[in-house]
Formats: C-alpha cells, structure tokens, sequence
C-alpha cells in the first residue's frame, strides 16, 4: 500500500523524522518497502505568470517574456518554448535556483539578458508530458513557491502490510496504528451526516445475507460528474497510486483510501429496478469495468438488478451500469461482505482490485455508515445534488467476543514480564474495550479487527507493542541430554564426504524433469505430472537422478569441461507414499585430469564399479542384467543383502546419440539408505600360523561371469579358506575361441595349527571339483 | 725382510690413487689379503729369530693398522662419493605436481545445510525429514492455512495433477514430526521446498530448514536468543546486529521477521540490503495454538517456537554469490569455488 507522507501527518503528527517514522513502522511489523520523494530536489522555482511573450529579434524560436514573479517589477526571461504565451501561469526558475541536473544563472540569450528558466515537467524532474512549458491553473497563486503550493516536499511511503492487518488498509487504520505506537495523538477525519433532501431509495433485497450482512445504499439525483476533482484529492489519490478519473469515481475511492471501505458508484438510471444481494447463477455473465467479461461460479456474490448481475460485490463493478460523464443520478454502494464470500474469488478471475483485496482480509462493518456518510458529503460538495436516506438492510454482524488474556501466560510466552497497565493502555489504543480483572485482562476487540480472537492474538500484540527489540535474547536453559548416534548408519554428509573423496563434484538438479528424458531413460516410466508447471521442460517429477545428471554433462561439455565426474543425493518421485532418496552418479572423461606422470585414459565400467565398491566397502554382488538406459553388455543390477538396490553401467549407445553426447558416460544410481548401512565392526582373534596361497587358473566358457564361478568357489570352500579372489581374466592366444582363463587366488589360514600339504592339497581339489561341476571350469594345463 | 713403512708408504699412495671401491678392494687385497704384501711379511716371521720376531711383528702390526686405517678413511669417502652420484641420479623435480585424482567438493546448498545443522545439532537439535509431494492437509491446514486464506496466495504452490502438492516450505515436518513424537522435540528440518516462481530472484526449487523447538517453558525470548546465536555463529561474527520485527504467519502467534545488518557492507548500505544497512533472513514465531490442536499436544502445558530460514540466501550472502540461479545450473567452474 502507497501513501504520501503528508496526508498520515494530517492525521497524526508524531515528532518524529521521515525516516525514524519508516524505522518505527517497520518494527512495529508494518514494514515500510520504499520510500519515494514526491519531485527530486530543486529549489528556488515559483508561480509565475506571463505578462507578454514577444519574438526575439535574433532567434526564430526564442521568445522575450515578461514574467510576473509576485514582486514589484516583472522580470524578463528568454524562452524557447512553443507554448509560451501572455497570460499562461508557469513555473519558474529564478537565478541561483538548482534544478536536477543543472543550475540557473542570469545569461545572456542571443544578446538579451535572461533573469531566469521558464519550466517543462520534465525539467523539474515531474512525471508528466515535456512538450514545452508546464501550464498551470489560473488560479495558481503568482510569486508563491512552486514546491509549497504543490506539496512537493512530500514522501510516498509503501507499505508491505502482512494478510492480517486489514485495518491498516487505510488512512485512518494507519493513523490509530501510529497513535497507538508512538503515543501521539490521532485526529481521525471528520464526517458530517448530510441533509436528506430526497425521499428517492432503491429497494433491496439481500438473499445472501451470510455473505453479505450489511448492505447500504442511498440515492443521490442531479450530480455533475464532470465536476473537476479538487487538487488535493487529486493529489492523494495520484500519490497513492491511484488515477484520478471522474469525480464521483474519485470520492468512492478517496473514502477506500481514507476509511478503508471500499465503496460503488450505480448509475441510477441504468439499474432495472431493485437491487438484489445473492449468489451467481449458473451461466452467468458480467462484463466488468475492466472490459473483461467474467464467467460467474455459483460460490460468487453478486449485485444483481431485475436483469442479472450488475456487479461482482466486493471485487468489481460492471461496466453497463457505471458512472459516466453525463451520468445525473446515482446509487451509492457501502456493504460488508463477509472475507470468506469474497476471498479467492478475485484471483479466480484473474483479478485483483483494492475492494477485493480488502474485503478478503475484512473490512470495519462497524464503520460502513460513516463511510456512506463521508461519501455523500464529498459528493455533494464536489458534484453537487441531493441525496436521498440511506437504506440500510442488516442481519447478523460478525461477533467480537471479550478475550481473557492472562497476564502469567504473556509472561509465560514472552519470556520476560510485561507491564499490566502498559499492556491495557496499548490494547486500548488500538480500539479494544480493555477491563483487568486480577490477572486478567479482558479485552474486546473493535469491529475493525479480524485478526483478534483467542489469547495469543493479544499477546502478540502486548508483546509488538512492548517492542520486540525490547524482549531479551536469551540463550534457553534445557538438560542436556545427548542425542542417539547410530553408528550403523552413514550420515547424508559423511556418504556425501566419501564420494567428494573419490573425485566426484556434487550436484543439486530440479527435481521436475523435462517428460522426453523420462521416456527416452526409460520408455516405461510414468512420472507424475505437475497441473501448472513454470515450464514444459519442468512439467514431470524425476523417477531417476539420470536425466539431470546427463544434463549437467552436456551444460559443461559445451563449457569445455572435458572431464566430469558428479553426483547427486535426492528423492526420485512415484506417489505420495514413495518418494525415495537416491544416489546417483556420473563420470565422463579421463579417469585422472590430465596430468605429466599418468597416462591419459578414458573411464570405464570398472572404474565407476571401483568407485563404488571403495563407497560400499565391499564388492557388491553385481548381476549382468538388461537396463532400457543402458548398453546390455555392460549394466549390472547391485544387490545388498539380497535385495536389488540400483543399477550401474554404461549409457545405451542409441541414448548417446538421443542426448547428443560425443561418447558414453557411465553411471549409477542406488537406494542411498541401504548404500549408507554399515556393519559394526566385530573383532575375531587373529591366526598366528601361516599363510597358503595357491593360485588357480581355470578354463571355461566366455559366458559365464567370473562372479559365478567365484560364488560356487566360496559357497564349496572348506573352513579353512579365507579368501578366493580373481587376479586375471585372460582370452586369446592359448586359449579356445569361445572360452577364458580366469586366474584365481586362494589363501588358506587355520587358527589353531600350521595346515598341512595334504590338507592344503585336499582343500584344492575340492575347489577345482566344485569348478568343474558346477561351472563346467577346468584347471588350465 | 722389506721395511713396512715402504709398504705402508707405497700402500698409502695406492689406496689414495684409488678411484672406486673395485678398485680400493682390489689395493685392500694387495696388502691385506691372504697373499699380499704386509700378509706375506707376517709369514715370514716364523722364519725369523725369536728375539727379532716379536719387535718386527709388532713393526708389522702397525703397518697392517696403518693400512687398515688408510683404507677405511678412503672407503668412507668413496661411498660418500657413490651415495652423493646415487642421490643425484635419483633427485626428482618436486615442484612437478603429484599425481592421480583430484578432490571432488560439495555442492555450496549441502556445503551450507550441512553447517547450519552442525551449529544446531551443537545445541541438541535432531534432523527430521518429510516428503516433497506433500497433501495439502500438510502444508496449509494442518498449519492453520485454511482454504481460501489469503496467506495461501503467497505460496505459489505447484500441484500434482493428482491433486497432491509440491510442499512451498518445510513447515509440513513440524507436523508431521509432532504426530508421531512426544515433547520435549528439538528438531530441524532440511530439504527442498518448491514455488512456482522463476526470475532472476526466484528459483522454482530451492531449500529450507525449518526448526522446531517444543517443552513446558520456552519463550519469545529463547527464540531470538537461539536465532541470534545462530546468526552470529554461522557468519562468525560476534558483533552482527540482529533485530526481530514482527510479521505474520498463519502457524505462528507472535511471529517474526529477523533481520542480520547487512554483511556486505557492515550497514552502510549497498544495493544488496537496498541501501536499509539490514538483511531479511528468516521467518519465525511461537507456535500456533491451532496447530499444537492439529497434533494433540496440550496447548497448556506446552509452548514452542519455529523458524524457517533460507538456504540459498544464506549461501549467497555467506560465499558472496549474487546469482540465485547459479546454484542449479550446476557449471563445474562455479561449483568447484566450494572445495
């Protein structure tokens, strides 16, 4: 909300400068936004009139002006505006004056001496059009300072007022907010109840009388609406942001700005007889003022005549039955509608007006007479006419029930014990009917506040008004009690900290995707749509990490980053029910950045497997499997426990082309929860005796994985095997086409003796039996 | 019998022509071996009179020490030679920058989430976490948002097509948390929070945590007390300037707005602070009672406070970043400012 600065100090006058009464607004929650002069600065400009305008003798375009300053002697400028003519009251700089961007001297023009500028809008740094001089009224009083007569040494205050405080909408709420919180006194303006003239009253019939509980109207015949709109309301409603229009549109939004109710012109003879206050029809219409035709719902409130609708209540008038220029009669409008039949209708619409945006917070119902009061009076003042008897039509009114606040609890709440009479005094201030009763205060809250209704909303404002800066900062006193530690569980940081060891650059991505990745990554996948996503690229949520770490690939690939090598911690998305945390990764690249003592080599499956295995702490148990993202011969599904956790492999090779990648980077993504179990470590007693290794190389068929062969190996192994690892894979030369030549390590270990060579010979011969049954794996001759 | 001083003279002269340790071997077993020199004169003793033998083996022994010593002194020298050749054959250039991987690094929104919860956990608050696609009973009713509020306008919340939302704040844990857990609660809430704005100041995902601190006597004062021992540890600085205005949310009664002085200009004034000399940082308040009602946590006997801070903007204001946006493009160059 925009107002000048003046008008509030017209109202109440705290003495205090423009900037201590910003800083003690804002920490009284009403934060002040901005803050605008109304002109720049300039000085030394006054009303002026134009004597007689005369052709210089040396110059085409320049004219020699004697130019009335209000003193005793006209004085003579030199000016090159168009529109400088005798009689027209101006502007003017007088020598010394400083105008924004340059300053005034006496000068001679073209041979004539020139005792000051004659100024456009645009010179002063005033909104308005440039072309040539700023033509003033008339009336405008000769020799007075430019600045004082147009108020200019005035400050546009804007106001970023929270849903609650409805009643700061307005000057007058503002005004009793600064009485109450700087203790100055407060002059709300004076309302005069206007002379009935007329006997004249439009019938009205309120059938939504939940919705709208008061509703006011009053007939006023034979207006001029051309009236001109008196400066100083002009004045306001410009520096509040408002655009003066016609007057009678003026007075109904002078009374919004003033007493925060909003309020509607009818133009009397367009309305088709009665006026009736109900819900919109099905297939109902109304074009609004805006021009907008709007679609009506039945959950919106109408103001309807014997015709249909004739305006939005509480959001819009409609345009067939405005007030215009030649507009004589009107019926003037001041309800309350109840904040709930209002509030998100307008934004429904795609609408949002100063009614709507009060009238959904609440509006005074206490104040609506006085409003139609203030409305007529101006009216009649600027536009003459005779107003009629307000017709009023009330039914059940919100109820402001007393409020027990306890003066314990306050204590309580705000840590710190507040005054019993300040408290009473401040709650007074701001309109409450305060009574204290031993330790209580019961406080009824005026009609204008919405926001007060159980005991924290006063303790609130005990503690606002109190000052929050004045509440200590204390560091609270609680038993310290240590918190649970599980230390089969990695923290999200530590398993972050691991990767970032290995190399690896976390990434955050959106979690809403662009739908073609999901469906190029796999053409199953049916990811939750968003109903109003910010873009279509963003329109689905995620159901793998890879889509957007694919995208970070490309971002920095076309930013030459030629190694990449990152990972991402986040949910992926299938329902409300399951949304579960992954971690997923990527590498790209060289193995190691380019270095002088390490030779340059692209990643590959078992780096990124490595990667993982250092993570896990274990080789995980990997199965060849078929993966619609990834090259069928080289993905694998990780299992833990037995459970598949995720996927790990190369990119298809049609995906890098579909993502236009020069070659395939590869990646993983795991259930992070299982990638983040540990086990607690158990000690066993270590073997004093020594150490058999036997390596072992076995013969057999290309196809089946070394995991295979390793796992029977283990599951047939006698007790006294500790370990059975591979240390090479060899094809070709020596070796059949279609088979391989797996190098095994077996190393036996008892605890208690020294194994003997037949045990040790035994102990192999059961290995190499299990092999050659189980894997069809013979001992390579 | 030869004068073993000409020997030792001669050998003296050997061992000191000597070049290597071949060869100063080679001189040890002219003199000293089983047949050299000062060896074959020792030999010779027993050919020699008793009362001779003793004065001229002593001669000899001499000699031999003498050699002995001469040899010794040369060979202590030869291998220093040899170590000091073998030293300088294998001297590396060590300004060459060693070798392997590089350091990875975390990404500034975790590099910062995961200071803000060391600061807090320091002080006995647990994580919690929620979902993302959250009901709207979660994220507004639940928080004394009913529908048609206009708080709810200032969410600009996405919605599932489904009817389910993407949560506009981590708010919904606190709930959560309470229905399942008994006070006293201390808990903090981090994660991703989604609106549907996106601008040079707007991201349409960004992050939060949300901080709860429920028991029988916990104040308006505590909280500022906690915030600002928060501010203050997490830019370290002891002096920050702290001030709490008050403000409105639905789920808190006294809620607040807290302000930092500005730290990029020390309160001057610049165009990040929009020349006030303060920060807006974070949201906060004592809980509302009609959210402990949502919950069943006995409104009498229980009081509690929230907060809800931004994490991108403390990263900004914390790193220097004056670009939003930069956080979720993700460009390495950027992301490697943080290791």
């Amino acid at each position: 909300m925009q107002f000048p600065e003046s008008w509030l100090r017209n109202l109440v006058n705290p003495a205090l400068d423009t900037a201590q009464l910003a800083h003690i607004v804002t920490m009284a929650g009403l934060e002040v936004e901005a803050m605008t002069p109304a002109a720049p600065p300039f000085n030394n400009v006054v009303v002026a009139e134009i004597l007689s305008a005369e052709k210089h003798p040396d110059a085409d375009r320049l004219q020699i002006c004697q130019v009335d300053v209000g003193e005793s002697v006209p004085v003579t400028i030199v000016c090159g505006a168009p529109n400088a003519a005798a009689g027209l009251r101006v502007p003017c700089a007088r020598p010394g004056a400083k105008l924004p961007g340059f300053e005034i001297k006496v000068a001679k023009v073209r041979g004539v001496e020139s005792f000051g500028m004659l100024c456009s809008t645009k010179e002063l740094g005033l909104e308005g059009a440039a072309d040539g001089l700023m033509v003033l009224p008339a009336d405008a009083p000769v020799g007075e300072d430019f600045r004082t007569w147009l108020n200019l040494d005035d400050t546009l205050i804007t106001l970023k007022l929270t849903p609650n405080r409805a009643d700061c909408l307005s000057m007058q709420g503002l005004a009793r907010e600064v009485g109450a919180i700087t203790g100055a006194e407060v002059r709300p303006p004076q309302v005069q109840e206007v002379a009935i003239q007329i006997q004249d009253t439009v019938p009205v019939q309120v059938a939504a009388s939940e919705a709208c509980p008061l509703y006011l109207g009053r007939v006023v015949r034979g207006i001029d609406a051309q009236a001109p709109t008196p400066r100083w309301m002009a004045e306001r409603l410009e520096r509040s942001g408002i655009r003066p229009l016609l007057a009678p549109v003026d007075i109904t939004n002078y009374v919004l700005l003033e007493l925060g109710q909003p309020m509607h012109a009818f133009a009397l003879s367009r309305l088709n007889g009665g006026i009736e206050v109900r819900m919109a029809r099905a297939g109902e219409s109304l074009e609004l003022l805006n021009g907008q035709t709007a679609e009506l719902a039945p959950d919106m409130l109408v103001i309807a005549d014997a015709s249909g609708p004739v305006a939005l209540a509480g959001i819009m008038g409609g345009q067939p039955t405005s007030v215009e220029r030649f507009t004589v009669d009107v019926m003037l409008e001041a309800a309350f509608f109840a904040p709930a039949a209002i509030a998100g209708r307008a934004r429904r619409l795609g609408l949002s007006t100063d009614s709507s945006h009060r009238f959904e917070r609440g509006v005074d119902f206490g104040a609506t007479r006085r409003a139609m009061e203030r409305a007529t009076e101006l009216l009649l003042l600027i536009c003459g006419g005779q107003a009629g008897p307000i017709n009023e039509t009330v039914a059940t009114l919100p109820s402001r029930s007393p409020i027990t606040l306890r003066l314990p609890r306050l204590k309580r709440v705000a840590g710190v014990e507040l005054d019993a009479g300040q408290v009473a005094h401040g709650l007074a201030a701001l309109g409450a009917a305060v009574e204290q009763q031993g330790d209580n205060l019961i406080v009824t809250p005026p009609s204008f506040r919405f926001d007060l209704a159980i005991e924290e909303d006063l303790i609130e404002e005990a503690v606002r008004l109190f000052g929050y800066d004045n509440i200590p900062a204390q560091p609270p006193a609680a038993p310290s009690r240590m918190l649970p530690q599980d230390e089969t569980v990695l923290s999200d940081d530590s398993l972050r900290q691991m990767w970032v060891g290995l190399d690896y650059q976390e990434v955050i991505t959106y979690s809403f995707v662009d739908p073609a990745w999901e469906t190029a990554l796999d053409a199953n996948a049916q990811p939750m749509p968003l109903a109003n996503p910010i873009a279509s690229q963003l329109s689905v949520m995620r159901t793998t990490l890879w889509g957007g770490l694919i995208e970070t690939l490309r971002h920095n690939l076309n930013r030459q980053q030629e190694r990449v090598r990152i990972f991402e911690l986040g949910r992926v998305y299938a329902s409300l029910a399951e949304q579960p945390m992954k971690l997923g990764g990527l590498i790209y690249g060289d193995v190691q950045p380019e270095q002088w003592g390490a030779a340059a080599r692209r990643v590959d499956f078992f780096d990124l497997k490595g990667d993982l295995e250092r993570v896990l702490g274990c080789v995980p148990d990997a199965r060849p499997g078929v993966h619609p993202a990834l090259h069928p011969g080289q993905s694998a599904e990780i299992r833990v426990d037995g459970r598949a956790i995720g996927w790990i492999g190369a990119l298809h090779p049609r995906l890098v082309q579909a993502f236009d990648l020069p070659s395939a980077p590869m990646l993983f993504e795991l259930d992070s929860q299982v990638l983040a179990r540990r086990a607690l470590p158990r000690h066993a007693s270590l073997s004093r005796f020594p150490l058999v290794r036997r390596d072992l190389a076995f013969v057999l068929d290309v196809q089946t994985p070394a995991g295979e062969l390793l796992a029977a190996l283990r599951e047939g192994a006698p007790a006294q095997v500790r370990s059975i690892d591979v240390f090479d894979d060899y094809r070709g030369k020596g070796v059949a086409e279609n088979q391989k030549s797996l190098a095994i390590r077996v190393v036996m270990q008892d605890t208690q003796r020294t194994l003997t060579d037949q045990e040790v010979e035994d102990a192999v011969q059961k290995l190499v039996e299990t092999a050659l049954n189980q894997c069809n794996a013979s001992l390579r001759a | 019998m030869r004068n073993p001083n000409e020997i030792v003279a001669d050998a003296l002269a050997a061992v000191q022509a000597c070049p290597d340790l071949q060869m100063l071997e080679q001189v040890k077993a002219a003199y000293l071996g089983k047949s050299g020199q000062l060896t074959e004169l020792l030999k010779s003793l027993g050919a020699m009179p008793a009362d001779e033998r003793k004065t001229a083996g002593a001669r000899i022994n001499e000699a031999k020490q003498a050699v002995e010593a001469v040899l010794k002194s040369r060979r202590d020298v030869l291998q220093q030679a040899e170590l000091d050749r073998q030293l300088a054959a294998e001297t590396l250039d060590v300004t060459l920058p060693g070798r392997g991987l590089a350091q990875g690094g975390l990404h500034p929104v975790s590099r910062t989430l995961s200071r803000i919860q060391a600061l807090f956990r320091s002080i006995g608050f647990e994580v919690a976490t929620g979902p993302e696609i959250e009901t709207d009973f979660y994220n507004f009713t639940a928080l004394n948002i009913p529908e048609d509020h206009p708080a709810r306008a200032m969410h600009d919340t996405f919605y599932m097509q489904g009817g389910e939302l993407l949560r506009t704040h981590t708010s919904p844990v606190q709930v959560r948390y309470m229905k399942t857990h008994q006070p006293p609660l201390r808990i903090i809430a981090p994660g991703r929070v989604y609106r549907c704005d996106s601008d040079v100041t707007h991201t349409p995902m960004f992050h939060q945590v949300e901080g709860l601190w429920v028991d029988e006597s916990v104040s308006f004062a505590d909280l500022k007390g906690v915030l600002a021992d928060f501010m203050r540890n997490f830019f370290e600085r002891d002096d920050l300037p702290v001030r709490f205005r008050p403000s409105f949310f639905p789920f808190t009664e006294p809620s607040a707005e807290m302000d930092i002085g500005c730290v990029m200009c020390g309160g001057e004034g610049c165009r990040v602070c929009s020349h006030t000399g303060w920060l807006e940082v974070l949201g906060c308040g004592m809980v509302h009672p009609n959210v402990f009602r949502h919950v069943e946590i006995d409104t009498e006997r229980y009081i509690g406070f929230a907060f809800g801070l931004g994490v991108e903007r403390l990263a900004m204001l914390r790193y220097g970043v004056d670009d939003l946006r930069l956080f979720f493009e993700n460009d390495l160059r950027f992301l490697k400012k943080f290791n």
